[in-house]
């Protein structure tokens, strides 16, 4: 793909996070917590839109969504209101969404705002609080199958919607976006991006000023950029061809990893916004807003620069550090039983980001605790293990789960100490390469050749340092010889 | 006759409770009635016979063991049937909610159990209570009790004919744009429409939510205060329920209205009333001058687009909260599985809604579309706003507000049922008190050649005890025009 | 007073879209008839043009309450109950038509 000069391409998000945190749903007492259960169990007759049924809004949402508004900088209103969304669709019980529209005398949770990633301020358009459909599977794919299958777990579930202005520049900035935000959303404790399908994203994307195309179905972070390249790629090539682009909305097939056009009638929905009148206006007062910022965690940007205060650490490792809530909180837990912080640092953004990376899986999913690390750390420091043996070791516990004292009595990591072992190894190197042997005797840096053939032949096993002595020693006794 | 139909439901409260009557022989004694009166006037849609029964009988020993018993004391009751009744088919006499058997009360029905009121049944309506004859039932038309050719009003239909023709002791009705007054006035009882947000809505099957409210029909307006002291009060799960401490209605009953301001509003005597209803009405508001109180009249400018402001807001919600009506949770769904989704929804409310609810929700999906919602729905909202401040001016000089109820007598079944426009026009005089969400009431005062007469009289928000006060003083006073007496 | 053009017709066309925004499927019989009715019934509507409401805020809510919530707390309902009233179901799913 040939490079487009930044300011042409414009990309806006649409962010929908769910509260995780909250226990019941957004409208109604029903359990929040539905994954990995039953279909149709956390159901109640309000949020399957069973008639007569109202909602009521539950106050520790609005709590945490104006904790979001505060730590993106938003100007929250005064007076909000939830309107109507009407459309219909099978994941909808009551074929409308209560969510909140910044049009029509509507007035959301928050305008305005922002996020910086690096050097660049990633304005916010709105916030607003709405509730979640339910859950549609098929026999097949959906084009294929003879019926949908609907489980209303996930109806009625708490979301804070977050609008961006078309400020981002490239997918990669779109990613590095939704990373910062969700690192946001966890520091505050309100949203945990790590539980499926808690996090989903549309992009709306424009080329050379030309129209803009909604990409809808993006179900994960990871694919957000993904789709975004997919769709760059497909519209500059139009171009080149003289097409121009005109609006439309696309879907995001993860399987074929190509966008599909909705030429279906969708396109002419009409959503009839107005409000709400089961749910009477929500003022918010200057008070509560103060009250709220003075109980707020730790935010990422915040805590970056402590890292590097408290730490020393260099901006860039506290950057990487801070992008994930998990791994900042698992850092500080090994500063606080290991006093080399930037040890700590190497190692979690050497290895074990390559390895989560590698699996693809989440920093919560791994069996490993930081006194494990620790412990390990301590190993090196002893020279029980060398840094490459410690690469190996790291990557056994990763994967297994086992203590590093384990897995390094299992390989026989503990170096070999045994001096007669060693001059025995180091007798066979340089019988084995006289040459090297005879320009070691001469040049230091020949030793190198020989140390290396030495730590082959025992599988880095021993000691370098006691290798090393012993090496000069028979040099030296050689070199008198 | 039954001995007890010329009761009114108080006195049977109080007599049950001292033992005078059992509650079981007096409901099994209105069954026997129903089954005698049913054919001709068909107020029901459901019956809950043997619910009934074993609910009287729970009480007759409750009160043997002299245990405390509710104030609803077997007092048998008709429900409206878009209030939903946990375990009994709640059909909103619409084909879409046939077979619906809701498992959740509604909160006005667990606040009469709590009081041990019994539930005679489900009464009849205008489907999904949209209309004002109760000829829009997909179960057939209730009769009016008073000519049986000539429809009972709507949409709460057969909860008035109930209670005219002593077919219940009490009744809850629901009023969106005067479906309890209507046919409390056509039916000659009394009908109460509470301030918004006084009885809670949970459990009250949706067609307007920012203008309708649950309220009692009876006979006696101390049955009504009755009725809706047991019904109101705060509910969590109604976010536009007010958190007001509930009270007793009873108290605020005294023969005494000296010097109380009444403002006669000249707009509910405008063209389309009929003259024997206008002079039906200002008889009435002369014996009120008799009884002490004051009259002037009063116009309020803004009420001659009401009506219209009305219907827009009306549909436009209508036309959302029908919308969860597709086939899939819940309710008709059509038997061909071969559609793909969006048909099937097309085809179920196709067959699942008569004419009258799919006319109000395309008028309403209509005014809400884009381009046309400036036009319509919002500048219905905006009329509301200058017709509340109109009755706020009104208010600061009168202590209620007269007209009314219907402009006209009670029309003949069929008559007006093919157009559309003719119907909606019987609201004219009703449709005020919900735009402004403020109480009224319609009391019988009169007849014009046998059909019977409503006045209606409003108050401020809240202010219900003045309205049944005024209401108490003219019927204990005029028993024959409020009618008092029995249906036979 | 500005007065606007106002439409004050729905062609049936226009009914049509709508019927399908409201997903009620009505036949040719049927569009004739609302045509007619619901034409009279806007001409009616009209009215309201009359008024003057520059400046005046809407009432959508009648009643002065605010910040009604609830807390976080579970309840327990039965959902059994509920997912045996669906028409069709399949396994523990809720069944509806195909999508495509």
């Amino acid at each position: 793909m040939s490079k487009i000069k930044s300011a042409e391409i414009k990309i806006g998000l649409e962010v929908h996070c769910q509260l995780t945190n909250l226990k019941t749903k957004l409208f109604c007492s029903c359990s929040s917590d539905y994954r990995g259960k039953e279909p149709n169990t956390h159901i109640c007759p309000i949020c399957m839109g069973m008639p007569g049924t109202l909602p009521v809004l539950n106050e520790k949402a609005l709590e945490d969504a104006i904790m979001v508004a505060i730590a993106l900088n938003s100007e929250i209103s005064e007076r909000m209101l939830f309107f109507r969304k009407n459309y219909f669709y099978p994941d909808m019980p009551k074929n409308f969404q209560i969510s909140q529209y910044d049009k029509a005398g509507g007035v959301p949770l928050a305008l305005g705002g922002c996020i910086q990633i690096n050097d660049k301020r990633i304005r916010i358009r709105r916030i607003q609080l709405e509730e979640d459909p339910g859950k549609l599977s098929y026999d097949g794919t959906i084009e294929s199958s003879t019926y949908t299958l609907v489980d209303y777990n996930r109806a009625g579930i708490a979301l804070i919607e977050i609008v961006t202005e078309p400020d981002i520049e490239s997918p990669k900035e779109a990613r590095l976006f939704l990373e910062k935000l969700r690192s946001i959303l966890e520091h505050l404790g309100i949203s945990d991006g790590s539980l499926e399908g808690s996090m989903r994203c549309d992009a709306n994307i424009s080329l050379k000023g030309g129209k803009r195309v909604e990409i809808k179905n993006i179900s994960s972070f990871k694919e957000v950029e993904r789709a975004l390249n997919f769709e760059i790629t497909r519209q500059k090539s139009l171009i080149e061809r003289g097409i121009t682009i005109g609006q439309e909305t696309r879907h995001w097939d993860e399987v074929r990893r190509i966008t599909i056009s909705l030429r279906t009638k969708e396109e002419e929905q009409d959503y009839r916004y107005f409000p709400e009148p089961d749910l009477v206006p929500v003022i918010i007062q200057k008070d509560q807003i103060k009250e709220i910022e003075q109980r707020m965690p730790e935010l990422p940007d915040e805590r970056r620069r402590r890292f590097i205060e408290q730490y020393h650490l260099l901006p860039q490792n506290a950057e990487i550090l801070t992008r994930s809530k998990d791994m900042a909180d698992f850092f500080e837990e090994c500063t606080k039983l290991y006093e080399k912080p930037k040890e700590i640092s190497n190692w979690l953004i050497g290895e074990f980001l390559s390895y989560l990376h590698d699996k693809g899986i989440e920093m919560n999913e791994l069996r490993l605790a930081p006194r494990h690390l620790v412990d390990m750390l301590r190993f090196i420091d002893e020279g029980t293990i060398s840094r490459k043996m410690a690469k190996s070791v790291l990557q056994e516990m990763l994967l297994t789960g086992k203590m590093p004292d384990i897995i390094v009595k299992e390989k026989k990591f503990e170096k070999i100490l045994d001096r007669e072992y060693v001059r025995n190894m180091v007798e066979r190197v340089l019988k084995e390469n006289p040459q090297a042997a005879k320009d070691a005797i001469i040049d230091e840096k020949a030793i190198n050749y020989l140390m290396g053939q030495l730590m082959k032949a025992t599988e880095g096993k021993i000691d370098p340092k006691l290798a090393g002595e012993i090496i000069r020693e028979r040099l030296s006794e050689l070199a008198i010889s | 006759m039954s001995r007890y139909a010329e009761l009114p439901a108080y006195e049977i409260v109080e007599r049950i409770k001292a033992h005078e009557i059992k509650a079981e022989d007096y409901i099994a004694s209105l069954y026997e009635r129903i089954k005698r009166i049913e054919k001709d006037v068909h107020a029901y849609i459901t019956l809950t016979e043997d619910l009934a029964l074993k609910k009287a009988r729970e009480i007759d020993k409750k009160i043997e063991k002299g245990e405390k018993t509710g104030r609803l004391c077997g007092a048998g009751i008709a429900i409206k049937d878009n209030i939903c009744m946990k375990g009994v088919r709640t059909t909103c006499a619409s084909p879409m909610l046939e077979k619906f058997i809701p498992p959740y009360n509604a909160t006005v029905v667990k606040r009469i159990e709590d009081e041990d009121g019994i539930i005679l049944g489900k009464a009849n309506m205008d489907e999904f209570a949209m209309g004002s004859s109760t000829e829009y039932s997909y179960f057939g038309t209730t009769h009016n009790p008073w000519d049986l050719k000539r429809v009972p009003g709507g949409s709460s239909g057969g909860s008035a004919a109930a209670i005219a023709s002593s077919t219940a002791s009490l009744a809850l009705g629901s009023d969106t744009g005067g479906s309890i007054r209507c046919p409390a006035s056509f039916c000659l009882v009394v009908g109460l429409k509470p301030t918004y947000g006084l009885v809670s809505r949970f459990g009250l099957i949706a067609y307007a939510n920012s203008l309708e409210q649950i309220g009692p029909i009876t006979k006696d307006v101390r049955d009504c205060a009755l009725l809706l002291s047991c019904i109101t009060s705060h509910d969590p799960l109604d976010s536009t329920s007010v958190d007001k401490p509930q009270e007793d209605y009873t108290k605020y009953l005294m023969d005494d209205i000296n010097g109380i301001r009444i403002g006669v509003i000249k707009e509910f005597f405008g063209e389309g009333t009929q003259d024997s209803v206008a002079k039906g009405v200002w008889d009435a508001i002369l014996k009120l001058e008799e009884l002490g109180a004051n009259y002037q009249e009063i116009s309020l400018k803004n009420l001659h687009y009401a009506l219209p402001s009305y219907y827009i807001i009306a549909m436009s919600e209508a036309s959302s909260n029908l919308a969860r009506y597709d086939g899939l949770r819940y309710g008709y769904r059509i038997p061909d599985k071969s559609y793909d989704w969006s048909t099937v929804y097309s085809k179920d409310r196709r067959f699942g809604f008569g004419f009258e609810v799919k006319r109000r929700i395309i008028l309403g999906t209509f005014a809400l579309s884009a381009g046309y919602y400036n036009e319509y729905y919002l500048k219905a909202q905006k009329i509301r706003t200058l017709i509340k401040r109109d009755f706020e001016m009104a208010f600061k000089r009168f202590d209620v507000l007269i007209g009314p109820t219907m402009p006209i007598l009670p029309f003949k079944i069929g008559e007006k049922v093919q157009d559309p426009l003719e119907m909606y026009m019987c609201d004219v005089d009703t449709v005020p008190a919900n735009l402004v969400g403020i109480p009224s009431i319609s009391i019988p005062c009169g007849f014009s050649l046998g059909l019977p007469i409503g006045l209606q009289m409003m108050v401020p928000p809240f202010r219900e005890g003045l309205l049944l006060r005024v209401a108490f003083s003219f019927q204990r006073n005029f028993p024959t025009l409020a009618r008092l007496g029995n249906y036979e | 007073m500005i007065l606007v053009e106002r439409k004050k017709s729905i062609s049936k066309k226009e009914i049509e879209h709508i019927a399908w925004l409201a997903r009620i499927e009505i036949s040719k019989k049927e569009l004739e008839l609302f045509s007619k009715q619901l034409n009279d019934i806007l001409a009616y509507f009209a009215k309201i043009d009359e008024v003057d409401t520059e400046n005046i805020p809407p009432s959508y809510h009648v009643l002065d309450l605010v910040n009604v919530f609830r807390k976080d707390n579970v309840k327990p309902s039965l959902p059994e109950e509920i997912f045996q009233i669906a028409p069709q179901t399949k396994e523990k799913f809720v069944k509806a038509p195909r999508m495509a």
